[in-house]
């Protein structure tokens, strides 16, 4: 399969802090993948390098072979790379379909003049994309709210229309930061159905950021460990699961006993 | 009451029928009682009942313009100076719906609007008058009236490159910083009108321009063939009103189209949260460019039709006190909310012209008169005693008040809802 996305040698630096230091990631077409790692690992700043909020030091990032650095947000969305937060951003005080409708812009092709003078391709235009948000409601199951304001919303539904805000663009790859913190298990499952169904029907790519290990080993294909900016472990997840260098950064150092490796799921 | 009233209104009929009588009582009050401010606040009153109103939109239009096109000239011709109210509240209900659109609806807060009023009222003076012709030489300034309604559109180009001006450095800041520096521009301007009488004399300083060219009156030999005498005295307030009447109806319209489009989603995901907007595609630049040049295009025009209406302006009609103004009546109305900023400019623009100076004059006959009330001779009261003077205070009272009770504004803005299609 191609290679979607894909960072070389990414190094990101806060002042005398490394976030990122020399990190490589390749993501094919067509799967889920997760990154994992303790707090600060600096999985929220890869998200924010390949989304363009940060432009990393050294390094290389490429969206389908086109180089996406130096590249503003809005133009990577338009290239087909969203996301969702990890602290939910809702237009906290639009309605849902109205958030889905934001999330549609990049893909309008009437300018400020059809808005102005209402020209019939403007109406037609204005017809699908109304059409449109309904039906990614529909896919995040929202339908029913879809007037209510969006800081009305539960939180689990929030989370949800993030998601719906995000797949608005048309997107090629969906970037997820931590979709399921906050929910029960139960809340948690139905949204990885959700993301396996997105991947199967709409041909999408995801990246999620996560910290429910069961969510992670059950969902996605390829897992990649961060610890302290640093790309520690890759691969399947059942292989990164007995890495002994995930296990230290999660669990922290020990004496070594036989036993060692089985206490890795926890 | 108030929930009777409100049960009438949510019935067309009886709607239109207590609409209908309201404003035909009132103004015929007006008719009779030409200096009774309460009465033509009570026709202003029921005008803005027709918003409350449920009923068709033709009916609710046609009403408006009845009230507006028909019965306010009516009674603007038995008193003059209802006439002047009426032309200053459109004014300022243009503005406010100009500023509305930067400050509502993409949340970049703007101090320094009034620059943009000046520059369009400054485009025009200074060619509109024989001032120009100090700037070029020659005498062939000033322009004939008839260019005015060609400056109605310079006016507006010009105001929003003004806005683009503004909003390139701009960009980058929100929040306090922002207010700071649009602050610091809307006095930028005011300053230069106020100094550049030399070396170049393109605005004569603090003395102002004057005379300024006026839109000739086209349908006087109409006018004429209907038996009616064109005296400008009176047809120029009716012909300014009806300028008035037309921007602010192109305002609206402007702000109603943009507002329920992809632009004005856009504008409103910028204020909610930026950094989340542009992640979802929304070129933050373009937009927040896009925002400071609308609104600032409608004060451009009107700031034209000011200048042809004073025919003398000098900086004093610019100052920061003019900006706050524009920006309280938008909070008090409701932010982002197009009724909310109609009526906020009309409850301001009235308090200021009519009310305050109505308590004035009241205040003074009764010192005058020299009653006496509980042994105390009003003739001894302070001259300091004033309500005309206390403009500021009661102003700055109400918004004080508003921001304790009711932030969201008056009429705060409504989110459409809409039935989705099934998909």
């Amino acid at each position: 399969m191609a290679v979607l996305l894909e960072a070389r040698g990414v190094t990101k630096r806060f002042g005398g802090l490394v976030a990122l230091n020399n990190v490589d990631f390749e993501l094919e077409e067509g799967r889920i993948a997760s990154i994992i790692g303790p707090n600060g690992a600096g999985k929220t700043t890869f998200f924010n390098v390949f989304t363009g909020l940060y432009v990393p030091e050294e390094g290389a990032v490429r969206f389908r072979g086109t180089p996406v650095m130096g590249l503003r947000p809005d133009q990577i969305t338009a290239l087909g790379v969203c996301r969702t937060f990890q602290n939910i951003r809702l237009f906290k005080n639009m309605t849902a379909v109205e958030n889905v409708l934001v999330g549609m812009h990049s893909r309008v092709d009437s300018g400020f003049w059809g808005a102005l003078s209402r020209n019939p391709h403007w109406k037609r235009e204005e017809g699908t994309l109304w059409a449109r948000a309904a039906e990614l409601l529909d896919i995040v199951g929202l339908r029913g709210r879809a007037n209510e304001l969006a800081r009305n919303l539960p939180y689990g539904d929030q989370r949800r229309l993030e998601i719906g805000r995000a797949l608005a663009s048309r997107p090629a790859l969906l970037l997820l930061d931590e979709p399921t913190a906050g929910m029960t298990q139960g809340e948690a499952r139905t949204l990885m159905d959700l993301l396996r169904r997105l991947v199967g029907d709409l041909g999408l790519t995801i990246l999620l950021i996560e910290h429910n290990m069961r969510v992670v080993m059950e969902v996605s294909d390829h897992v990649t460990v961060l610890d302290y900016g640093e790309k520690i472990a890759e691969g399947r997840s059942a292989e990164v699961q007995k890495n002994p260098r995930v296990i230290e950064a999660y669990l922290g150092r020990r004496k070594w006993t036989p036993r060692a490796e089985e206490g890795a799921g926890a | 009451m108030i929930n009777l009233i409100k049960r009438i209104l949510d019935k067309p009929v009886p709607a239109t029928i207590l609409i209908a009588s309201l404003l035909c009582v009132t103004a015929w009050g007006v008719a009779h009682y030409p200096r009774s401010i309460a009465v033509f606040m009570l026709f202003q009153g029921s005008i803005f009942l027709l918003y409350f109103a449920r009923m068709p939109r033709w009916l609710k239009i046609s009403l408006t313009v009845a009230a507006l096109g028909i019965l306010m000239p009516v009674l603007g011709t038995i008193n003059a100076y209802y006439m002047e109210i009426a032309i200053q509240v459109g004014i300022f209900v243009a503005l406010a719906l100009g500023l509305n659109i930067v400050v509502g609806l993409a949340g970049l807060l703007d101090l320094g609007y009034v620059a943009f009023f000046a520059v369009g009222a400054y485009s025009w003076a200074i060619v509109g008058s024989p001032q120009a012709n100090l700037i070029f030489g020659g005498d062939f300034f000033p322009l004939s009236g008839w260019w005015f309604f060609v400056f109605l559109f310079v006016g507006v180009g010009v105001a929003a490159g003004a806005g683009l001006l503004l909003g390139l450095p701009v960009l980058r800041l929100h929040g306090d910083y922002l207010a700071l520096v649009t602050l610091g521009f809307g006095e930028v301007i005011r300053v230069l009108a106020n100094n550049l009488d030399k070396p170049v004399n393109f605005t004569n300083g603090p003395k102002g321009i004057t005379p300024i060219a006026r839109p000739p009156i086209f349908f006087a030999p109409a006018l004429r063939a209907a038996g009616i005498d064109p005296d400008p005295n009176v047809i120029y307030p009716l012909y300014l009103y009806a300028l008035v009447l037309l921007i602010v109806g192109v305002t609206v319209l402007v702000n109603r189209r943009l507002e329920d489009s992809h632009i004005g989603r856009a504008w409103e995901a910028i204020r909610e949260d930026q950094t989340a907007a542009q992640a979802m595609g929304v070129p933050l630049v373009r937009m927040k460019l896009l925002a400071f040049a609308c609104g600032a295009s409608f004060a451009g025009a009107v700031g034209v039709l000011f200048s042809a209406k004073q025919i003398f302006i000098n900086p004093e009609s610019f100052t920061f006190m003019e900006s706050i103004g524009v920006l309280a009546m938008i909070i008090l109305g409701g932010m982002g909310s197009i009724p909310g900023a109609i009526l906020g400019a009309t409850v301001v623009t009235v308090l200021n012209l009519q009310v305050l100076k109505g308590l004035s004059l009241w205040v003074n006959e009764l010192r005058n008169a020299g009653v006496e009330i509980f042994g105390y001779n009003l003739a001894n009261l302070p001259t300091q005693l004033e309500p005309a003077k206390y403009e500021r205070m009661v102003f700055g009272l109400i918004l004080v008040l508003m921001m304790i009770f009711r932030p969201q504004g008056i009429l705060p803005a409504r989110r459409r809802t809409r039935e989705l299609r099934e998909p």
